[in-house]
This record gives C-alpha cells, structure tokens and sequence, in this order.
C-alpha cells in the first residue's frame, strides 16, 4: 500500500515506513536512547530529501521523548530545574542551527553536510560503544566487579563561577557548562534531527559528573522542549515538516519501544550494546560509502537561486 | 474566404479524454491578415494527488488563411504549455579529498518548472533555427540565461545541456514533433501531454502560427492548475501557514507520545 508524503513530495510504501519506525522504536525501547540518529539516515536510504527527514525526524524525536519522559517524571528521576538551563543553551543552538541549516541548503551543500556530520558521529558512537561494550564483556568473562570508580570527583568543570544549586540531582555546579552543552546539542537537533541524548548522556555523566540516575529523563525532559522548537522553526522557515511521515513514524515508534523496553529488560546489557554498536556503525558506513561512490548524475537542479 | 469568417472557431479543452467542451465566440479579426485564435472550455484545472499525468487537447483556429497554401500545408502551429515562471539553480558535483561535493552552480532567470509542446511537423522543419531562438520556442531553443557574472570557466554549455536533460528525464518538459493536427481546413488541435508531477499555479498556454517558415501570429491563455485532495491542503497549509503546521505538527507529537505513556502504563 503506498501513501504520497505531501512535503516529501513522494510515494512511498506505507508497511516500509511503519517497520522503520516500529524498528527504531523497538531499539530505543531497548537502549533508553531517542532513535532520531537512526531514523534520519534511514528515511535518507529510503530517498527521502535529508531536508525532510531531519525536520521530520524531530518532530518524531518530541513523541518518542515525551513518552519517555512521563514515565521519569513519575519514578522521580527528572531534575526540572537542571533540564531548564540546559534548555536556555539549547535554544540558543536550536535557533543558530536553524539558521545555519537555511544557509547550508541555499549553497547547497545540505545534503553533504548532513551526510559527513552523521558519518563522524555514528563512526565515533559505534565504536565507542563497541569498544565500551566489548571491554565489558571481557571483564564479565574473567568474573571481575565493574568498577565504580569515578576517576577525580572534581575536574576544571568544577571550578567555573555562576554556581547553582540543583537539588533533586544533589549536584552544585556552574552554569556554564550546563548552557554550553544544551547549546551544542541544540545546533545538532536542527542540523542533524536528533534529539541528541546519544551525546548528552555520555557528557552529563563523565563530564559534568550528574548523577546516573537523573541524566536520561532529564534529557528527555530537554530534548522535548529543543526538537518541539526545532520542528515548528524548521516548518516556519524550510517547509520541510512532512506531518503525514512523521506521524507514521512516531505512531510505530511509541509502539515498537513499548516492547524493546520489555525486551531490553531481560537481555545481556554488554552484548545489546555490542550490536546496538554494530549496527549504528553499520548506518555510518553506509552513508560514507555513498559519499565516495560517483553518482549516477553529477548534476542536479533545485528551485530558487 | 468569406465562409471563415462567418465561422465560430469552436474551441475546447478536453482532459482526461474530453470531459469539457465549450463553444466560446470568438471576435474574429477583419484586417485580411492571418490570425489566431485558441481557447479553453475552463480556465482552471483540478487535478488529484493520484494524478498520473493525462493528455491536454487544445482545439483552435487560423482566421483569414490563404485557402490555398492551407490546402497545400503550409501553415504551421506549436502549441506550448509553460508551468510557472522561477529561477532554477544547476550544480555540479567534483571529487574534493575522495568525497563527492557540489562545487561549481549555474542559475537560470525565469525558468519554466514544467513544458510540454506540440507542432504540425517537427521544429526544425517548421521555420530556422534563428526564428525558434528570437521566440523561444522549444526546449533546445528557450532561452537559458544565467543570473549574475559567470564564474570563471564555467561551461555554460554544459549545465545548459544538464538542465534540459534532468528536466525531461524527470517529465517535467516535454518535446514532441507532432501533436497538432488540422481537422477541417482551419480547425486545428493541439494534444499537449501534462506531466504526473504538474506544479500548481497558472500555467500559459501558447500558440504560434507560421507561414511558409514565417513568424504570423501568436495567441496566450492562462490555465490554473489546482492541486486537490487531504495530501494537497497538508502541503499548501505548510506553505501558507507554516508557523500553525508548525504548532500543529508538535501538538501532534505530543498528544502521541503522551497517549502511548497513558495507555502502555505499567506502574
């Protein structure tokens, strides 16, 4: 059954769609991560103009978070004051970001820029997760504890002024580094559709040294708020909001990571994130591939100066 | 003579194998010299988003013809169909460090996003080269100006000849050596092809008559074409209203998200 996407301008298969979706879901289920870094390169594959596909892929990232979200904000672990400095840098970057995707697809080097920054990102996840996850395996195999050791409870990160309390995470942190953090995530959220959380978590925890147990529904918390925004400047100033695919998307994601939570559960974390490491390298490789490949046609034409 | 022009040039537009056909009167030219006329049952086409491209027939007239040369083939008509006017940006891709980049881009002034044409004989055998360039007159002569100063080199030849490629691999301009038949003595029609993926937005119709190889006359109609149906009020709302879309399309991300927690709630 196909269905025509009105902004993508395409037709596609409607069951296809719905796969990726519930796919990605179901992996986000399973991981605890928002998916945007794997629904963007896949809508991409199935020739969706990257264009569209960031736009609609946050918009898709605010159902998948939202759901997430609640259910943190119910155990508890969602510190509301910390997410809303993040969300101060992240709509600043959001905003810049925006700006910078305008700009990038009159030059017409969009495509190209989306294409390399997923290349660096997914090869640099991928493979650090592999290596995380690999070690971890090992360790389990020779029976070792995993070491809770957090090298240096304070780093320069530490020492920066504007210090704030934040007491449902029970840190006293500057700032500073906060906004930054947000800022940078929220450029990613618009140039590249993701909500981020791949990178935010990993930089909470080892950087600004917040509490496990609050950084994944924070984030969340902060991502719903910079991909809500990025999706209704996005549709303000590039059109590029395809509301039919993203509601596709977000209808099987919201189901597919019902289940890859309950999968999630009863799984070997190391050799999950082993695959999850595979294959997010995989989607890089893919796109790098297509990068150096000579194209079928070096022209193209695009509407507009 | 005198029987054309007591004649009602009959005109009509037929879609989808002749749904419409009007008879419009006409003011028929007095002078003596060679006229026009063309015309169309609707000056609006509604088209669905399942469109897959149909066959547009133009019925129109020579007035005052010379019965002779008419008689003998020696009046010819083109008939186009121009999409809306925009300027349209060529680029080209070069290797750069092994990666695939656009580097070097050509705009064109006012291009048209879609044209089709049709003609009693092929272009080349209806009038010089020189004539179809003055006019405009077919994809190999419209006119292709870049905007701007031309970067370096630049091989005007080439993006030129990428832009018509790319333009008729994707049917978006369509060239055909026939098309236009004459069915009495000066009733002529025209059967333009419109393409599946027509742009919205008013569309010119034109028609040009020839004589011997000479330019005679020439006649415009301007023809809406209006895109219907849910997939066609979602992309115009995106357009007309995108800060509501906007707000619309995360309202809508939220309700989901937020029923799926309500409904999969397990604590």
């Amino acid at each position: 059954m196909t269905i025509y996407l009105p902004i993508a301008e395409l037709s596609v298969n409607i069951f296809i769609i719905l796969g990726m979706g519930a796919a990605v879901g179901f992996l986000s289920g399973m991981f605890g991560v928002g998916g945007g870094f794997l629904i963007t390169p896949l809508l991409i594959f199935y020739n969706i103009p990257p264009v569209v596909a960031v736009a609609t892929g946050a918009n898709q990232v605010v159902a998948s978070s939202v759901s997430g979200a609640i259910t943190h904000f119910r155990r508890g672990t969602l510190d509301v004051k910390l997410g809303l400095v993040l969300l101060v840098g992240g709509l600043v970057g959001a905003s810049l970001g925006v700006f910078i995707f305008s700009w990038l697809r009159r030059q017409g080097q969009l495509d190209l820029v989306i294409s390399l920054l997923y290349v660096v990102f997914l090869g640099a996840v991928g493979v650090l997760m592999l290596m995380e996850s690999l070690n971890a395996m090992r360790r389990a195999a020779r029976n070792e504890p995993v070491s809770l050791k957090r090298p240096g409870q304070h780093n320069w990160v530490h020492r920066l002024p504007f210090k704030m309390r934040f007491k449902k995470s029970k840190i006293y942190l500057s700032v500073l580094p906060i906004i930054a953090l947000g800022f940078a995530i929220g450029i990613l959220t618009s140039v590249m559709g993701v909500g981020g959380g791949f990178i935010m978590v990993p930089a909470m925890i080892y950087l600004l040294r917040i509490p496990t147990n609050v950084v994944v529904g924070t984030s969340l918390f902060q991502i719903i708020f910079t991909t809500a925004y990025t999706t209704v400047v996005q549709a303000a100033t590039n059109y590029s909001v395809d509301i039919v695919l993203a509601f596709i998307l977000m209808v099987a994601g919201v189901i597919g990571a019902q289940y890859g939570v309950r999968v999630g559960q009863k799984l070997r974390g190391e050799q999950l994130r082993a695959l999850l490491g595979l294959l997010v390298l995989a989607v890089g490789l893919r796109l790098a591939v297509e990068l150096v490949l000579t194209p079928d046609d070096l022209y193209s034409i695009a509407i507009g100066g | 003579m005198g029987r054309l022009l007591f004649a009602l040039p009959t005109l009509a537009l037929l879609l989808y194998g002749g749904v419409a056909v009007a008879q419009v009167p006409l003011a028929t030219d007095m002078t003596g010299k060679e006229g026009l006329d063309i015309g169309t049952s609707t000056s609006e086409i509604a088209i669905t988003s399942d469109f897959r491209g149909a066959d547009l027939t133009i019925f129109g007239s020579v007035t005052n013809s010379d019965t002779l040369l008419l008689a003998i083939g020696q009046y010819d008509v083109i008939v186009t169909l121009e999409g809306p006017r925009d300027d349209t940006t060529v680029r080209r891709k070069d290797r750069v460090f092994g990666i695939w980049v656009n580097r070097t881009s050509m705009t064109f002034e006012h291009m048209p996003t879609s044209y089709s044409l049709a003609s009693t004989r092929a272009l080349s055998e209806i009038t010089k080269p020189q004539t179809l360039t003055d006019l405009g007159i077919g994809i190999d002569y419209m006119a292709l100006t870049p905007t701007g100063y031309l970067s370096s080199s630049a091989n005007l030849k080439d993006f030129r000849e990428a832009f018509r490629r790319i333009k008729q691999t994707g049917g978006l301009y369509q060239g055909e050596d026939a098309g236009v038949r004459f069915v009495s003595s000066s009733l002529f029609k025209a059967t333009l092809r419109l393409p599946a993926s027509i742009p919205d937005g008013v569309h010119i119709v034109h028609a040009y008559l020839f004589k011997t190889g000479e330019f005679i006359a020439e006649r415009e109609l301007h023809l809406r074409v209006i895109k219907t149906g849910l997939e066609d009020s979602i992309s115009r709302a995106a357009h007309e209203n995108p800060l509501t879309y906007g707000l619309l399309s995360v309202l809508l991300a939220l309700i989901t998200g937020w029923t799926a927690s309500l409904i999969f709630r397990r604590d």
